[in-house]
């Protein structure tokens, strides 16, 4: 048993992106920590670090969890996703970052991926949103820069397409 | 890195209970949106933890062999939301859980941890006062059920004795059964923000629809621990469905309630969202019963 200050660790076997792996971690670290320091994703950004703000959103067996608030030991056996997975073989935009792009609703960048895989979990669910409903499902991101209008939009007119719609004019 | 001393996880209640045991002074994890941020904010810093998150047999809602709704206390805002059981029989609860926080904070945060902090802003507290729940706590000498007024001492503490843990909440059928109600949470920002006032009604309407055979009232943010409003049900109860008795069971609330001045809000203001929150979660309750009024 770990003595007040023995770092204590913990093997967690768990798959990131698509790939099985494993990790020796100390207990006292968040998912953002392990995913930064120990696989480099570091798309997964650290903003308020008290769940509050949503940069560190990752999707873990497809559902989006503030990575800052969960412990590195909890992502024994789970299916974790972070931006890196949505890149494709050469390099290659997502529609829905394509759609940030076009949307003009990225500037600064940091809060992006935490939005951008709060969209995957909107897109995947294969609904259609009202605004207000995406507005809501969006509503644990803080973005500083664009405001969240532009953002809105991306998401929508990606949802939309996927779901074979025509995007109504905005 | 969280400033923890150590960490004991927990796979099993029976595993858990062992550790409350072993490790008296640690401090229970769930979801930790609670727990990792006060430790965060140096609130709770340098301890051990004990955490359960990793119970699953913990996590789903059912009906027992009694038909009562059972809800593991390891189960996500979201999804006792998405919940088909809660949807049917409880659907208010899943609408109030469904304004915590943002969706993040609903896929970690628990019901169990919910209301083991013992916060009288919490917005499942006010419905589950209302609802008359019970909350199932599982120790070393077994398993012990309590209505959940009892569960609240005082703020911030609830009846968790040594060794226990809380492992369900339970929905009698007797308290659910004809029953439909309505949650009001005020508040300054539509997400990521706590109640000012939480208001959570319910009503069983007779059979003609005419007459309030039951209503039932809790707050968030009234007193020092969620709340039921004893007179104003009593004013309620027996009485022919009408717009002036939504009215007068308003004002009624305030002889039961008692909230604080706060930097949220003064006292006046909450008794003022109290009253006006009354009367309008009883008169949705009551459409949502069938009522006319």
């Amino acid at each position: 048993m770990a003595e007040q200050h023995e770092i204590q660790y913990k093997t967690v076997r768990f798959n990131l992106n698509g790939r099985d792996v494993e990790k020796s971690v100390d207990v006292r670290a968040s998912l953002t920590d392990m995913l930064r320091n120990d696989f480099r994703m570091t798309s997964v950004k650290k903003g308020c670090e008290v769940g509050e703000c949503g940069a560190c959103n990752v999707l873990i067996d497809g559902e989006a969890f503030n990575s800052c608030i969960y412990l590195a030991v909890w992502a024994e056996g789970k299916k974790i996703r972070t931006l890196e997975s949505l890149l494709g073989p050469n390099g290659e935009l997502s529609d829905i970052q394509q759609a940030f792009v076009d949307e003009a609703a990225i500037q600064c960048g940091f809060c992006t991926p935490g939005f951008i895989l709060t969209a995957v979990e909107i897109l995947e669910s294969g609904k259609l949103y009202s605004d207000d409903e995406l507005r809501k499902l969006l509503s644990g991101h803080l973005c500083r820069c664009t405001g969240y209008q532009n953002i809105l939009r991306a998401v929508k007119k990606t949802m939309y397409r996927r779901l074979g719609l025509e995007p109504p004019k905005q | 890195m969280y400033d923890m001393k150590a960490l004991y996880e927990a796979h099993s209640v029976a595993e858990a209970v062992a550790l409350r045991a072993e490790h008296p002074e640690a401090q229970i994890i769930a979801g930790g949106s609670d727990v990792l941020v006060q430790m965060r904010e140096g609130k709770r810093a340098g301890k051990e933890l004990i955490s359960i998150y990793g119970i699953d047999a913990m996590r789903g809602v059912s009906l027992d062999a009694e038909e009562n709704l059972r809800i593991g206390s390891l189960t996500s805002f979201s999804h006792i939301t998405r919940d088909p059981l809660i949807q049917k029989y409880i659907n208010v609860l899943g609408e109030a859980v469904d304004q915590v926080g943002g969706p993040q904070i609903r896929n970690i945060g628990t019901i169990g941890g919910n209301t083991c902090n013992g916060v009288t802003s919490a917005d499942s507290a006010s419905t589950l006062h209302a609802w008359e729940a019970i909350v199932e706590l599982t120790g070393p000498d077994g398993v012990r059920r309590e209505p959940i007024r009892d569960f609240y001492i005082k703020a911030g503490v609830v009846d968790l004795r040594p060794g226990e843990i809380q492992t369900a909440i339970l929905i009698p059928k007797a308290s659910y059964e004809n029953t439909f109600g309505y949650y009001i949470k005020y508040a300054m920002r539509s997400a990521m923000d706590i109640a000012t006032l939480g208001t959570s009604v319910n009503v069983r309407l007779s059979a003609d629809k005419k007459t309030v055979e039951r209503c039932r009232i809790a707050f968030g943010v009234a007193g020092p621990v969620p709340m039921r409003a004893e007179h104003a049900e009593a004013a309620a109860n027996g009485q022919p469905v009408s717009a002036a008795l939504a009215e007068t069971f308003g004002r009624t609330v305030l002889e039961d309630i008692n909230p604080r001045d706060s930097w949220r809000a003064s006292k006046a203001f909450r008794q003022h969202i109290a009253a006006e929150s009354a009367a309008r979660a009883f008169i949705e309750a009551v459409k949502r019963a069938g009522g006319e009024l």
